[in-house]
């Protein structure tokens, strides 16, 4: 009896220990939320651009469970961006103004739709798959675009009221509690994201991107997967979303419209796929770039990102987080 | 019944040049599996040496057709030799943010020269106007235009049918590796497709801006029209393509003029249903 359960114990210890081993966080991940939290205490900080940097994070951290840990490109992941931007809106404008529950919800009907989306796409791949996003965002943003009487058109939703956070924190016009909001949001976020790629399940995404047939030998269940992580990556754009609207109470298409999807895509690229890092420092990236070009060459800036695009997908295909681990761990053989 | 007509001949006239557009792109996708989202800056750019040619050089509207066929061939084949061939092993991805980029910089670059506003085209007088053919009046322009994209449908589907470059094409889109090995010059091959392809894209935006508009805008504009041509009709095949951008042109038109109020949501959603009922597309091969 013993013989048989032992070994079954022995393995059971050594699994444990691997995922403890994964779960470890290095001083490089203390060192960065710290960083984030020591912004706000920085006097004159551009609060309302640290916002947005860390939405974008997020919203990029979304896409990267898909693309860096499946191996899904979206072209459309912007209509989640825009379903929960919408819900927290319409959930503000109508009465729901208690910001946390409203966000929830928002995240949840985000998820939900990603979960259909996610059952539509799990069998399709390459230039079709590229092609049905791409479809689905365009879709939506112009049903949202041209259904002015309902969503406001090009203005936006008007008369967004938020509740003050747990009934306390106003939402000022500096942005600081927007920035705590925000980045306490996509804390909580975060750890849900990176419990989630460090757990059996994120093992199975990897193996999947990696070599599908070989999971399929295995008895993974591929499409399922594909499903749930598409649904939590929509939720989690989502969220997203919906904090931009309760931070800037205002919501409009560009909000899902392609270029989002397209921006959302490029931070991600610049940042680093496979990481969840990769876009928040993307994100800083792309944000203060796009600022300081915009003011440079307000005409001609995108000059610059195009540029700076072709540059990164030559000859640094991997992106700047990847790239900095590598340079690391070189230096640290030495 | 005059009106279904008119309609359905001005979407096939509009067809035309969506084929025109995105015939290179198709063939070139099937060929090196290669994303070239830039092929709408191509179109743009023939539709710019138009507005050189016609408004600053004064030459004639039917001597700029050709140059801007030659010299968005010639751009795009310095790009193919220069850039493109070194990513033709990577994913779909990379080409895509790769050439995304390059059409950010082309918009920019436009911009510089021309500014960002509409130019403003005129067209020969003989082309303006109207013409009554079999009871229904038609837009001569609009007829020159289906007459241009027929001719070239023909000698292309001849061209790839029954010539020997045209053989080397299809051997290199069915498999590349195997060409190779059989001792053809496949890069010689993909060069000169590429440079064919580009050229018909800068010879459909000079043929566009009368219709169209021209502006630095333009490459974003078309190019989610162009991607929706080459993956309904499948990647690779000419009368594919030919047959999605009929059909994209017709229902566009015809979604413009009897329901303007749903917009783009008719032919997205055809491409949408499409490409999850027959993911290579109507008329592509399983890879």
């Amino acid at each position: 009896m013993s013989t048989i359960t032992e070994p079954a114990t022995a393995t059971r210890t050594l699994a444990n220990q691997y995922f403890a081993g994964l779960a470890r966080w290095s001083i490089w991940e203390i060192l960065f939320w710290a960083a984030l939290v020591g912004l706000f205490f920085v006097p004159d900080a551009n609060l309302p651009l640290y916002g947005q940097i860390v939405i974008w994070g997020l919203f990029a951290m979304s896409l990267d469970l898909l693309l860096g840990y499946r191996g899904i490109p979206s072209l459309g992941h912007a209509a989640f961006f825009g379903i929960g931007g919408y819900a927290a809106g319409y959930l503000g404008k109508f009465g729901w103004t208690e910001p946390i529950s409203g966000l929830v919800i928002a995240a949840l009907l985000a998820g939900i739709i990603g979960w259909l989306t996610g059952r539509l796409i799990q069998r399709v791949s390459g230039i079709a798959l590229l092609m049905v996003t791409l479809g689905l965002n365009l879709i939506l943003y112009d049903i949202v675009h041209r259904q002015s009487g309902l969503t406001g058109g090009d203005d936006g939703l008007q008369g967004i009221e938020i509740a003050p956070v747990l009934g306390l924190f106003r939402f000022d016009i500096f942005g600081r509690t927007a920035y705590l909001y925000a980045l306490a949001i996509t804390f909580v976020l975060f750890l849900v994201a990176r419990a989630l790629v460090k757990s059996p399940f994120g093992l199975a995404l990897l193996g999947a991107r990696e070599n599908p047939r070989r999971m399929i030998m295995l008895g993974a269940p591929l499409e399922r997967d594909v499903t749930t992580v598409f649904a939590i990556a929509a939720a989690f754009a989502g969220a997203a979303g919906a904090v931009l609207t309760q931070t800037t109470q205002f919501v409009s298409p560009t909000a899902l419209s392609f270029q989002r999807s397209a921006d959302v895509l490029v931070i991600l690229i610049i940042g680093g796929t496979g990481r969840l890092y990769g876009g928040f420092v993307g994100a800083f990236v792309f944000l203060f770039l796009r600022d300081w070009l915009a003011e440079l060459s307000p005409v001609y800036w995108y000059f610059w990102i195009g540029l700076l695009l072709v540059v990164m997908v030559a000859f640094f295909r991997n992106g700047i987080v990847p790239s900095l681990e590598t340079l690391v761990g070189r230096l640290r053989r030495r | 019944m005059a009106t279904i007509a008119t309609v359905l001949f001005n979407g096939v006239a509009y067809g035309m040049l969506l084929f025109i557009m995105s015939v290179g792109l198709s063939v070139t996708m099937g060929m090196m599996n290669f994303v070239n989202l830039a092929h709408a800056s191509f179109s743009m750019l023939g539709g710019y040496v138009l507005v050189v040619v016609t408004q600053q050089l004064g030459l004639p509207f039917l001597v700029s057709l050709p140059l801007a066929f030659i010299i968005a061939g010639l751009v795009s084949i310095i790009l193919e030799r220069t850039v493109f061939r070194y990513f033709y092993g990577t994913d779909d991805l990379t080409q895509v943010l790769l050439t995304l980029g390059l059409i950010f910089m082309s918009i920019a670059i436009v911009t510089y020269f021309w500014g960002g506003t509409y130019q403003q085209i005129s067209v020969p007088p003989w082309f303006t106007g109207q013409q009554d053919v079999f009871g229904l009046t038609l837009e001569r322009y609009r007829m020159f235009l289906v007459a241009v994209g027929a001719v070239l449908a023909v000698v292309m589907i001849f061209g790839l049918e029954r010539t020997r470059f045209g053989a080397c094409v299809r051997a290199c889109v069915d498999n590349a590796r195997v060409a190779r090995a059989c001792g053809l010059n496949t890069e010689l091959v993909f060069a000169v497709t590429f440079a064919i392809g580009g050229g018909l894209a800068g010879l459909a935006g000079a043929l566009s801006a009368n219709l169209l508009g021209i502006d630095p805008n333009f490459p974003l504009r078309y190019l989610v029209y162009l991607l929706i041509v080459v993956s309904v009709g499948g990647m690779g095949t000419i009368t594919g393509t030919l047959v999605a951008a009929l059909l994209l042109g017709v229902a566009d038109v015809a979604g413009k003029y009897y329901a303007p109020e749903i917009g783009g949501f008719v032919i997205y959603t055809i491409t949408v249903l499409v490409m999850l009922w027959r993911p290579h597309g109507l008329m592509g091969r399983r890879a």
